[in-house]
C-alpha cells in the first residue's frame, strides 16, 4: 500500500489518470443525482486534489478553469437544485475572496483585525444606495437607480472606495499595536454598522434599518443577471483577480515588507521599511477586495440592511484564515471554502436529517437542543479541535523556494567569482 | 575625513539621563568601537543615531547632513545601517528573503509594476535574488538560503544580520555586540569578517562590544561610555591604560593596587 502511494506520488501520469477518473465519477454522479449534496461536494473536492498533484501551474490553472467554468455549472443545470447549488458556489467565492482580503492584513502583516465586515458593508452600500431611489434623498442631481449597466462602474468604485477606507481607519488606528488593534478595528466594524442603521436622518442616505430594497441587477448588452447562476460567473473571474492580485504581491518587495513588518517592526523598520505606509497598504489592499464583493453581494441579494455586517461575520472570515493557515494563499482558499459549506450545506443537511428523525419518532431530541439551534456549537467544536490538533491550519503558509543552482549562476556571471574566492569565513575555517 | 559627527547629545527619559553631552567624529572607512560596562548607554546612543529615539537635544550629522528627527527608515535610506544586541531577524522568513528586505528601499518597483509583472519589476526581483544570494556566499550561508531564518545556529544568526545590513548598502554599519555568545573561533572568523567588509564595501564601521581582545585588535579608535558620559577617548593602547577606564570597568580600588 505504502509503495503504491510512494509510486502515485511520482508519477504524473497515475495522478492524471486519477484525477480524471474522479472528475468523471463525481461529475456524472452530480449530473444524473441531482439532489446529492454529496456529489456536488465532491466534485469541488477535485479542486483539491488537483492542488496536490505535480503538475505545472498552468496546468493546474487550465484544469480548474475546465471544472469551474464548463463543468461544474454543467452538470449541475439538470435539476431544480441548480440554481441553489450556484448560490452556494457564489458565496463560496464571494467568501474565499473577502478571505483573501484579510489574509493579507491578519496572515501576512500581521495586523489583527476584527472589523473586516466593514469594508464589506462599504462596497455593498456604495451600489446600494446609488442601484436604488435612495440616493434621490440626498444627491443633488442625476436620476436613480442607475442603470445595470452602471454595476460594472461600480466594481471598481467598491475596490476604491473600501481602500480609501482601509486608509482611513488605518491612519488613526495603526499608533496601537497587538490586542489594542484587535479591539479599536472591532469598534470601527460596529461603528459602520451602526452608522449605517441610523444614517436615515437628518438626511436619508442609507435607510437606516429599513435597508435599501429592489436594487438594481446588473445588466450586461441587455441581459440582466438575475440568478446566482449568472452570478457565479461574475464572482469568479474577481475571484481568479484577487488570487493573481495577491500571489502577485506576496512574492515582490511588498509583500516582503508585509512579512518583515509581521516578524519584527524594529528591525524592519531599521532595514528601511516605512512602518505606515507599509501598514496602510495592506490595510487598503485587503479592504478593496471585500469592497469589490460587497458590491456584487448587493446586486446578488438585491437587497442591503445593516443586519448582513454583523461583528459574528468578521469573526467568520478571521475562523476562515486561521483554520485554512494564516499568510497561505491556498490554506486560505480552502479554510474559506469548507466554513462556507459546511455553513450553507453541511451542517443544514445535518440539521434536517436529524430534524426528519426526530419527527418520525427514531429519536427523541429535546426542544432546548434541536439541532437548528446547535450548528454554531458544532461549529466551535469543529474549531476547538483545529486549535487543538492541527493549530498552523489545514494548509500551512509555506516560503518560496529559491533554485540555489539558478542564483548561483547569476552570482558568478555577475561577478566573475571574485567574492567568493576572497569570503574571510571560509580562510578563517583553514586556518 | 569625518562621516558621522555627534556633537553634545543627550537623553533623558523623564529625570534619567540615558546619555550627557556625548560628542564624537568618526573618520570615514575606520573601524571605532564603543565600549563600556552595562548600562553605560551605548545601545540609547545607537538608537538615538538610527532614529529609533530622537534626541533630547544635541545634533546627528552624516556627511554635514542633519539626522535629528528622522524616522529610522528614512535614516537606512540615507546610509546608516545596524544590527541589533538581540538579534532582530525575520524569524518565519527565508534567509535569503531576510536579505533581500534588506534592499527594501533600493527597488523602485511600484504597485503597477507589481500587478502587472512588468519585464523591469522581473529584472530587478531576480538582480536583487542574486544580489542578495551573493551577499549569503559573503557571509557563508548560501547552502542555508531556504532555510528559515529561526532555524539558523547563533552565529550564523548573527552573520545574517551582518548580511542584511549589508543588503541596505550602508555608508556607516553600526554592530550591536556583534560577537556576543559566539566561541573564540567564531570571533576570530567575525575579525576577520568586519576587516574583510570594511575594504569590500567601502563600508565605515561602528561596534559596541565587550569582548576586549576583538576592540583591541580591530578598533583604531574607542570611545569609552560609563553612566552616559563620555570618559575616554583615543587609540586602544591609549584606552588600554587610562585610569578612568580601568576605574570604570574595575572599581576605584584596581587604579591604586595597578
Amino acid at each position: 500500500m505504502k509503495a503504491l502511494w510512494q509510486n502515485y506520488r511520482k508519477n504524473k501520469l497515475a495522478q492524471g489518470i486519477f484525477l480524471l477518473l474522479y472528475i468523471g465519477i463525481t461529475s456524472l454522479s452530480l449530473y444524473l443525482a441531482q439532489k446529492s449534496v454529496t456529489a456536488f461536494l465532491l466534485l469541488l473536492a477535485s479542486l483539491l486534489l488537483l492542488y496536490f498533484t505535480s503538475f505545472k501551474n498552468v496546468t493546474k490553472w487550465l484544469i480548474a478553469g475546465v471544472v469551474l467554468v464548463i463543468l461544474l455549472p454543467f452538470t449541475a443545470s439538470n435539476g431544480d437544485g441548480y440554481q441553489s447549488y450556484m448560490e452556494v458556489a457564489t458565496l463560496v467565492g464571494i467568501y474565499i475572496s473577502m478571505a483573501l482580503g484579510l489574509n493579507v492584513v491578519v496572515g501576512m502583516a500581521g495586523l489583527l483585525d476584527l472589523g473586516f465586515i466593514a469594508f464589506f458593508a462599504v462596497g455593498a452600500y456604495s451600489y446600494g444606495i446609488f442601484a436604488t431611489a435612495q440616493a434621490n434623498h440626498f444627491m443633488p442631481f442625476g436620476h436613480y437607480p442607475l442603470s445595470g449597466e452602471s454595476f460594472w462602474i461600480f466594481i471598481l468604485i467598491g475596490c476604491f472606495v473600501a481602500a480609501l477606507f482601509g486608509i482611513l481607519l488605518g491612519i488613526p488606528v495603526l499608533r496601537v499595536k497587538g490586542d489594542y488593534l484587535a479591539i479599536v478595528t472591532l469598534g470601527f466594524g460596529e461603528i459602520i454598522r451602526i452608522i449605517f442603521n441610523n444614517l436615515d436622518r437628518p438626511v436619508n442616505i442609507t435607510n437606516g434599518a429599513m435597508g435599501l430594497p429592489s436594487v438594481t441587477p446588473p445588466s450586461l448588452f441587455g441581459i440582466d443577471f438575475l440568478y446566482p447562476s449568472q452570478f457565479y460567473y461574475i464572482v469568479l473571474i474577481i475571484l481568479v483577480f484577487t488570487i493573481f492580485t495577491v500571489r502577485r504581491f506576496e512574492h515582490s518587495k511588498i509583500g516582503r515588507s508585509w512579512k518583515a513588518v509581521r516578524e519584527n517592526e524594529i528591525a524592519a523598520q531599521a532595514m528601511g521599511v516605512p512602518l505606515v505606509k507599509t501598514k496602510l497598504m495592506a490595510f487598503a489592499i485587503g479592504a478593496s477586495f471585500s469592497g469589490m464583493m460587497g458590491v456584487v453581494f448587493a446586486a446578488k441579494q438585491a437587497f442591503v440592511d445593516p443586519t448582513s455586517f454583523t461583528l459574528l461575520e468578521s469573526i467568520t472570515i478571521l475562523v476562515m484564515v486561521i483554520l485554512g493557515g494564516m499568510g497561505s494563499v491556498p490554506g486560505v482558499i480552502l479554510g474559506a471554502a469548507v466554513m462556507t459549506i459546511l455553513n450553507l450545506q453541511v451542517l443544514t443537511e445535518i440539521t434536517n436529517w436529524l430534524n426528519q428523525l426526530s419527527t418520525s419518532g427514531a429519536i427523541s431530541i429535546p426542544d432546548a437542543l434541536s439541532p437548528s439551534k446547535m450548528q454554531r456549537m458544532i461549529f466551535g467544536l469543529l474549531l476547538i479541535l483545529f486549535a487543538l490538533y492541527r493549530p498552523q491550519g489545514l494548509l500551512p503558509a509555506k516560503n518560496r523556494k529559491y533554485d540555489q543552482k539558478l542564483l548561483q549562476k547569476g552570482s558568478k556571471e555577475a561577478n566573475g567569482d571574485s567574492l567568493r574566492e576572497q569570503s574571510p569565513i571560509e580562510n578563517a575555517q583553514e586556518v | 575625513m569625518s562621516i558621522l559627527e555627534v556633537k553634545n547629545l543627550t537623553k533623558k527619559f523623564g529625570g534619567l539621563v540615558a546619555t550627557q553631552d556625548i560628542s564624537m567624529t568618526v573618520e570615514k572607512n575606520s573601524i571605532t568601537a564603543i565600549i563600556g560596562p552595562n548600562g553605560a548607554g551605548k545601545t540609547t546612543f545607537f538608537n538615538m543615531i538610527t532614529g529609533v529615539y530622537q534626541p533630547t537635544s544635541g545634533e546627528i550629522l552624516l556627511e554635514s547632513e542633519k539626522l535629528n528627527g528622522l524616522k529610522p527608515h528614512i535614516v537606512c535610506r540615507k546610509g546608516i545601517a545596524r544590527t541589533f544586541q538581540n538579534i532582530r531577524l525575520f524569524n518565519e522568513m527565508t534567509v535569503l528573503e531576510n536579505v533581500m528586505v534588506g534592499m527594501h528601499a533600493h527597488l523602485k518597483a511600484g504597485l503597477f509594476g507589481i500587478l502587472f509583472n512588468l519585464p523591469t519589476t522581473r529584472k530587478e526581483e531576480l538582480d536583487s535574488e542574486i544580489k542578495a544570494y551573493q551577499l549569503l556566499e559573503y557571509v557563508g550561508l548560501e547552502d542555508f538560503l531556504n532555510e528559515k531564518a529561526c532555524n539558523l545556529s547563533y552565529g550564523a544568526q548573527r552573520r545574517l544580520e551582518i548580511a542584511r545590513a549589508l543588503a541596505a548598502e550602508p555608508k556607516v554599519l553600526l554592530l550591536d555586540e556583534p560577537a556576543a555568545g559566539m566561541n573564540p573561533k567564531e570571533t576570530t572568523e567575525l575579525t576577520r569578517l568586519i576587516r574583510n567588509m570594511r575594504e569590500e564595501f567601502n563600508l565605515t564601521i561602528i561596534l559596541i562590544e565587550h569582548d576586549m581582545r576583538l576592540v583591541m585588535e580591530i578598533s583604531e579608535q574607542i570611545f569609552v561610555l560609563d553612566h552616559g558620559v563620555k570618559i575616554a577617548e583615543g587609540k586602544p593602547e591609549y584606552i588600554r591604560n587610562n585610569p578612568k577606564v580601568i576605574e570604570a570597568y574595575l572599581g576605584t580600588g584596581a587604579v591604586h593596587a595597578g
